[in-house]
């Protein structure tokens, strides 16, 4: 473009970015959310050591940021001689990641349904694994719903950092604009634009989704949230 | 596929991986506690009669917790810069760092705050408290207590957030690590050893916070828990 502005072929351009960063988002999610769901019942295993190895696990994930997990594997992992493009490297990463959070955030949910309800289910004869499954489970489940929702408005932000290791999402494709057009104020306003449009309606729906279940009862203590 | 470690190659830059930590704290402390005050006052602006205050404070929480730091970091650097305002990139990460925290301490606050009990307030007012000192004595420091969890978390997130701001080269630990990858050819031990160094900065961090939490709140120490 001789006139050097943003044009039509940079807002397709971002859309595409902003389209692999959904996709980055649902394979976190997806993979992360596995992955936490054996992490949170490992973290409630009746054997001592599986529990103590997961909470290891967790106070290590938790513990570094997200960028330096990102780096682990992409430089790590390729010096050991698994050449991996960015997009594996930042999946594998954030599945790392999201899986220690939803670990725990799932964990409080599993440990959150009532005593009782684990006593019953015992004095009814049902194994362990029963309890758990058709006793437990599906009233965690209900509990978890509004957190994991809000939980996701992170991942979608923290997928931002694929960036840094070369992968065209969002940013990535938003600062290659900014190379050719040098109009950083409005390229990085616009991106922040599509992310607020992509985050803000799962803020909402969590928000919804908890005030329906704290019908009644008083505000629960607010947890932290990864930035 | 066989691999040889070799820290000591690392190793040897330790006074540059202890001047990075150094940056990570010069960073993250003024930004835990600026923003934590800004965020009090953004909750109470939230809470507030005035109409206009209590959305514009609220605009602004939502805008910022619904964008990912690494733009907000990108637009104070680069945007404010091509703006004509131009700030170091030590400014810049600190003053996107605040900005970001303030808006996550204002939510989790106010929901200390929406915590806190009618009665205690009508308790308060009979007994001809002013408003400022209602809201000192009565409001804000229980709501801090109730929240103190929480916000502990949230600030070893930002502590750990604070990664990224290597990205607009702020000197910290993340961006030591990378000089030196780049230097010794050793990605893998360089990343791990930040990461450890994160680890203990974190852990290092909750035990500070603790000790600090278990000065302030006397009542907490001679009541145990206030749950």
């Amino acid at each position: 473009m001789i006139d050097g502005g943003l044009n039509a072929h940079h807002l397709q351009y971002l859309m595409f970015g902003a389209l692999w960063t959904i996709g980055l988002s649902l394979i976190s999610f997806v993979g992360g959310g596995i992955a936490g769901g054996v992490i949170a019942l490992c973290r409630v295993s009746p054997i001592k050591a599986v529990r103590w190895a997961t909470i290891a696990w967790i106070q290590l994930i938790q513990g570094t940021p997200l960028l330096v997990v990102l780096f682990l594997f992409y430089f790590g992992l390729s010096i050991i001689g698994f050449e991996l493009p960015a997009i594996v490297a930042a999946s594998i990463a954030m599945i790392v990641y999201v899986s220690a959070y939803l670990g725990e955030i799932w964990r409080g949910c599993i440990e959150s349904v009532p005593r009782t309800q684990w006593e019953a289910a015992e004095c009814l004869a049902l194994s362990r694994a029963q309890r758990m499954r058709l006793v437990v489970l599906p009233q965690a489940v209900r509990i978890a719903t509004p957190p994991t929702v809000g939980f996701m408005v992170q991942i979608v932000k923290n997928t931002s950092l694929a960036s840094i290791v070369g992968f065209i999402e969002l940013v990535r494709a938003g600062q290659l604009i900014n190379n050719s057009i040098f109009q950083p104020f409005v390229v990085y306003l616009l991106i922040a634009v599509i992310y607020f449009a992509i985050c803000y309606p799962l803020s909402v729906w969590s928000h919804k989704l908890e005030q329906r279940q704290q019908f009644g009862s008083r505000a629960a203590p607010p947890t932290a949230n990864a930035t | 596929m066989k691999y040889d470690f070799d820290f000591a190659s690392v190793l040897t830059s330790w006074p540059q991986f202890l001047e990075g930590a150094g940056m990570t704290i010069l960073l993250s402390f003024p930004a835990t506690v600026i923003g934590f005050v800004g965020g009090t006052l953004l909750a109470i602006g939230r809470r507030g009669d005035r109409r206009w205050v209590a959305r514009a404070c609220g605009v602004y929480v939502e805008v910022l917790r619904n964008t990912p730091l690494l733009v907000q970091v990108f637009l104070v650097f680069f945007g404010l810069a091509s703006l004509g305002w131009k700030v170091s990139a030590f400014s810049a990460a600190l003053l996107s760092l605040v900005i970001n925290v303030a808006a996550y301490s204002c939510e989790i606050m106010r929901a200390g705050m929406d915590a806190i009990h009618k009665g205690q307030i009508e308790a308060a007012e009979c007994l001809g408290l002013t408003r400022r000192q209602i809201y000192w004595h009565v409001v804000l420091r229980p709501a801090m207590e109730k929240v103190y969890p929480a916000l502990t978390s949230q600030f070893v997130l930002l502590m750990l957030a604070s990664s990224i701001t290597s990205q607009i080269s702020v000197e910290e630990l993340t961006a030591v690590a990378a000089r030196v990858q780049s230097e010794t050819f050793r990605p893998f031990e360089a990343y791990i050893l930040v990461a450890v160094a994160y680890l203990i900065l974190s852990l290092l961090m909750r035990l500070g916070l603790w000790v600090f939490g278990q000065i302030v709140f006397t009542r907490q120490r001679k009541l145990g828990s206030t749950k």
